[in-house]
């Protein structure tokens, strides 16, 4: 397998600010690798660094071989482009910005197939203002897709989005790679990097702070479960010391929480049932929760990752 | 070629589906071609130093429509797409920016010369009017008039940080010119100290270079006109090459 991206001490700062240092990595080719942490982690630096729109202060990058600064030209024509902040003319229709994009590369797709791919069919003549977030990402991925590119870099794609038109697009994401394609992608969102990323470099403060599989992070917590569950009335005292194991009871209102350490010889969770059963306690909607990647970052940084 | 082609037609067709920008350009000249002929017919008349309202302000509508395009139509799209990262957009690809503003000036200037088509029509169909000067030296001095101004858009749009402060500095810079450069009324008429600002102002020169060939005069007559714009349009093109931010 090739390396697509190639990434060694990447350092940028911008005055006193130091946006990025030290950051490092490959994306080989055929994965979805995800830059994952809060805004302001340096993802977006990165990536338009990669894309050549950014010049680094150190370290070596490599995107298909050349170098993004010398030569940003040939990356332009066969890599997509999905950057976070930018935009098209109001009145332009859907049609029309696919059919102009198109003229730009010497070997363009055939736009009409991306029109239908992406389901903007319908909206085809529909001007850019008047079209939905969920369809305006779906037509600046079609606007990547143009080149038949190698490589796509995706920025944000579903910042603002709600959550079925990300789950769409997570979608056609997955249908980038299928068709060979590699994806390299930002996202704030830990749960989309969960969902969709083979391997997810976690960021915070412009440095890497974990860099494998999102199953191999969440692994390597030693992670905990945790059972959820409503309660009418009070739990027993007693209740926690029934259970066996290192476990930890949260009790919040009528919600509790029993934390536990994952691979017990009892799963916790019938433990927990056959306990409540057992001593006659009313409860409601019980359920199990994983650790996942936000856990992770939690652990690895001491914060939540909300904004 | 074929990307300046598309983006020239797209920008043209979304300059029409601009409703301010199209009625500017293309409506409201004509509104003034009619309010002058209303009000006075094609008739000798002190406004334009006894020579017909209507021959004279051809010229002088073709003048205000240099001004708004210039100012209003080039500043508007372009710091537009600066600020909704358009521009930015475009970098992703491998065609050149350049290109956007080509297609630009191209489109303005088609529009602008449609504005033109269109008040020449009317007066020849409604008020008859007669052309003293001579096509070709009319046409070139349009060109200058036009490209001087576009500079003065070019150079708003590029140094202006935000899309707000590009259109208040263009309206500021619109009206007194307007008014004051003659091409509605003579500077004559005006009273000595407003004169005097006239002759600072770039539509001074392009209203008298215009209406100057229209009724005949040769270029020898208008050396200061042709001086100044041809500066304005230098200054305008070293002022955008050297400041112009694409983000």
């Amino acid at each position: 397998m090739d390396t697509i991206v190639l990434v060694k001490g990447l350092r940028k700062t911008y005055g006193a600010v130091v946006a990025v240092d030290e950051v490092s990595f490959e994306v080989q080719e055929g994965e979805i690798f995800g830059m994952v942490g809060p805004n302001g982690a340096g993802k977006t630096t990165t990536i338009e660094c990669l894309e050549g729109l950014r010049k680094p202060d150190q370290g070596t990058l490599r995107v298909l071989g050349v170098d993004p600064q010398q030569d940003s030209k040939i990356l332009r024509q066969r890599t997509g482009m999905q950057l976070q902040q930018s935009n098209l003319p109001d009145r332009m229709k859907v049609w029309e910005a696919l059919d102009l994009y198109a003229s730009f590369y010497p070997k363009a797709a055939d736009w009409k197939v991306l029109l239908a791919q992406l389901g903007l069919e319908e909206k085809r003549n529909a001007h850019f203002s008047k079209l939905s977030g969920g369809q305006k990402q779906r037509l600046f991925i079609a606007l990547a897709l143009l080149p038949d590119p190698q490589l796509v870099f995706l920025d944000e794609l579903t910042t603002g989005l709600d959550p079925q038109a990300r789950h769409a697009i997570w979608d056609l994401v997955r249908d980038v790679r299928a068709r060979g394609k590699t994806v390299l992608l930002t996202t704030h969102y830990m749960e989309e990097a969960e969902q969709l990323c083979d391997r997810v470099a976690i960021l915070d403060h412009g440095r890497i702070v974990a860099l494998d599989t999102p199953q191999e992070l969440i692994h390597r917590l030693g992670a905990e479960e945790r059972i959820v569950f409503n309660l009418k009335g009070n739990l027993p005292a007693s209740f926690e010391k029934l259970l066996t194991g290192d476990i930890r009871v949260e009790v919040q209102g009528e919600r509790v929480t029993i934390h536990g350490k994952n691979g017990r010889q009892v799963p916790l969770v019938s433990e927990v049932v056959t306990l409540l059963s057992s001593q006659g306690i009313q409860f409601s909607d019980l359920r199990t929760e994983q650790p996942n990647l936000e856990d992770v970052f939690l652990n690895l940084t001491g914060r939540e990752m909300r904004e | 070629m074929k990307s300046l082609q598309k983006m020239t037609w797209m920008e043209a067709k979304l300059f029409l589906r601009e409703p301010m920008s199209a009625f500017f350009t293309l409506v409201f000249p004509l509104i003034y071609l009619f309010m002058f002929g209303i009000i006075s017919g094609n008739e000798p008349t002190p406004q334009f130093g006894g020579q017909k309202t209507i021959d004279a302000s051809i010229p002088g509508l073709t003048a205000v429509i240099i001004c708004i395009t210039g100012l209003m139509s080039t500043t508007m799209a372009l710091s537009t797409y600066r600020e909704k990262g358009v521009l930015r957009r475009l970098r992703t690809t491998p065609v050149s920016p350049l290109v956007v503003l080509v297609a630009q000036v191209i489109v303005v200037f088609a529009m602008t010369t449609l504005g033109m088509l269109l008040l020449v029509l009317a007066g020849t169909l409604v008020y008859h009017v007669r052309f003293d000067g001579n096509p070709l030296s009319m046409l070139g001095g349009y060109i200058l008039s036009s490209l001087s101004f576009f500079g003065i858009g070019f150079v708003l749009a590029g140094t202006m940080p935000t899309v707000r402060t590009a259109w208040i500095v263009g309206m500021v810079l619109l009206y007194p010119m307007m008014f004051l450069s003659g091409a509605f009324f003579t500077v004559e008429i005006l009273p000595a100290a407003i004169q005097k600002v006239s002759a600072f102002l770039p539509l001074t020169y392009v209203v008298n270079l215009l209406r100057g060939l229209w009724f005949g005069d040769s270029w020898s007559q208008h050396t200061i006109d042709v001086i100044v714009l041809a500066a304005m349009l230098v200054a305008g093109v070293v002022v955008t090459v050297k400041l112009f931010r694409w983000e």
